[in-house]
């Protein structure tokens, strides 16, 4: 079964459409690029899966996201329940204006728990998997804020692992970072591939070349090509994607 | 002279301006200051702050204004603090972004602006008369709450909107309920900002005499308020009657007063601004 999927799926800002009739597929333990020019709309569909949309008045969507087969949309799911499944690493780096460790712990506290063992092991075991454990180990009491870009990243990454969600959605998590911290970054969602069902949307096409199995091309709120990246990049089927990949336009 | 020439001499006169502008402020409050200081402080000692209120100047003290003013603050602070951060909380965060929630914000933004002693005139007759509470410190500390909310209320909601955001989002991301979020990510984040407009709520509570006169606050209390429903007098109130005697004695009186006033004013905004600047440091986004 497919992890995510998405039917016939449309988002209005209002009057304005910013999707158009949207379906795909998304295969568990896959990396999956978003790529299009800015406002084509693939964050705003990216942030349909975690009904992060809820929160902008004025947004009406029709049909249907499924994930695991469950329609998020129609049968009346407990919406914060349902993002504790689902991750979301943001755009700029967001820590929590508080303690290393309390950001990690803070999906762990929300969820009532307060057995400092379980705190313990998961903020050491989710900092070891965002590959910060070794810069932060000492000084897990540090405020989140006198962190670097990089890492203030990688903690975000680390906190939404704590809560152990099954996918991870990341809206261009590398672009507000410098190329060392974007490898780190990279590097990690490689790895994290295995455990996590991970959605990436980017502007960089080679990060989207170098990391993900498949890719989706939007362009004007429409899915114009969805393929296995390789054939993305290499013989893509449609006019526009050619266009946009080797740089004519976006 | 061209007209870069012109424009320095209006940059250079506009800064001039400005400086004669600040040092009248300055001057005022010197002179102020300085009068108040010299007829005042020899005045302030034990005595002074424990004894009762008396006929004769010598002898009177603030106690029971002191008191009364103690009261009425912490009575005005459980009332109105609760109140007006819940409703900020509730207009910047629940409240539908409408027609009706802009006619509210319009009027919180004009109750703000409502001369005091119609407050006075409200709190009379509402808990006064009305709901019989009479002259007592509780009439007294609804009032002041009533005074005091719209600026309680706008302070926190500009409080909680300079929040970015991302953080909200952030923890939405994670799972966390609306609640969840306002408590332990707004809130923490923009406590500096409403402990000021706290502060500031304290600061005009204390000085506000005329709609505690209004709804019938003494001006000779010769007893220590116990309960919230004695009647009570207030520092302000003490002064004003003080200067309107006309012997030398009780001017020199309400001079020593207002040191003690004033130096209670400057203790609680120099607390706002250590508690801002801490948390601030804590909260930099």
């Amino acid at each position: 079964m497919q992890k995510l999927e998405a039917r016939n799926v449309n988002l209005f800002y209002g009057e304005k459409q910013a999707l158009k009739d949207i379906s795909l597929g998304i295969d568990p333990n896959t990396v999956t690029a978003f790529i299009g020019p800015s406002g084509c709309g693939k964050s705003t569909f990216l942030r349909c899966f975690n009904r992060m949309n809820d929160l902008i008045d004025n947004v009406k969507i029709t049909g249907d996201i499924l994930i695991d087969g469950r329609n998020i949309y129609k049968s009346k799911i407990n919406v914060d329940e349902h993002r504790k499944k689902i991750g979301m690493v943001f755009q700029k780096p967001n820590p929590f204006p508080k303690s290393i460790y309390e950001n990690v712990a803070f999906g762990l506290r929300i969820k009532g728990i307060k057995n400092r063992t379980i705190l313990d092991e998961t903020v050491e075991r989710s900092l070891k998997q965002a590959a910060l454990w070794e810069e932060v180990k000492d000084d897990l009491k540090k405020s989140a804020l006198s962190l670097s870009g990089g890492q203030q990243q990688r903690l975000c990454i680390a906190r939404t692992m704590a809560v152990e969600p099954s996918v991870i959605l990341m809206d261009e998590p590398a672009s507000a970072l410098d190329p060392l911290s974007t490898a780190k970054i990279e590097e990690l969602i490689y790895e994290l591939k295995s455990k996590y069902t991970i959605v990436i949307v980017t502007h960089n096409m080679q990060q989207a070349a170098r990391i993900s199995d498949k890719t989706a091309f939007f362009y004007l709120g429409e899915l114009i090509e969805y393929n296995a990246t390789t054939t993305i990049f290499t013989n893509p089927k449609k006019e526009q994607t050619h266009n946009y990949i080797t740089g004519r336009f976006g | 002279m061209n007209s870069s020439q012109v424009n320095r001499i209006k940059d250079t006169a506009f800064k001039f301006f400005a400086i004669a502008c600040t040092f009248f402020g300055l001057l005022v409050l010197a002179v102020l200051l300085y009068d108040i200081l010299s007829k005042g402080l020899t005045r302030i000692d034990w005595d002074f702050i424990v004894n009762l209120p008396s006929r004769r100047a010598a002898n009177a003290g603030i106690y029971t204004a002191l008191l009364g003013m103690i009261w009425i603050l912490i009575l005005t602070v459980i009332i109105a603090f609760p109140i007006g951060i819940a409703a900020g909380i509730y207009l910047q965060e629940y409240g539908k972004k409408n027609r009706f929630a802009n006619i509210i914000e319009i009027n919180i933004a004009n109750l703000a602006g409502v001369p005091s002693i119609i407050y006075g005139i409200l709190g009379l007759e509402l808990f006064g008369r009305i709901l019989g509470l009479g002259n007592s410190i509780l009439t007294g500390s609804l009032t002041l709450s009533l005074l005091v909310l719209p600026l309680i209320i706008v302070s926190t909601r500009e409080a909680i909107k300079a929040v970015p955001s991302s953080i909200r989002e952030a923890a939405y991301g994670l799972g966390a309920t609306k609640w969840q979020t306002i408590y332990s990510i707004v809130l923490p984040s923009s406590f500096g900002g409403i402990l000021t407009g706290l502060i500031l709520a304290i600061s005009r509570a204390v000085g506000e005499t005329a709609p505690l006169i209004v709804i019938g606050a003494l001006v000779y209390v010769p007893f220590a308020p116990t309960n919230p429903m004695d009647e009570f007098t207030v520092l302000t109130i003490q002064i004003f009657n003080w200067v309107t005697r006309p012997q030398a004695g009780f001017v020199t009186n309400a001079a020593a007063a207002i040191i003690i006033l004033l130096l209670f004013t400057f203790m609680m905004n120099g607390i706002a601004v250590v508690l801002r600047n801490r948390y601030n440091k804590k909260t930099r986004f």
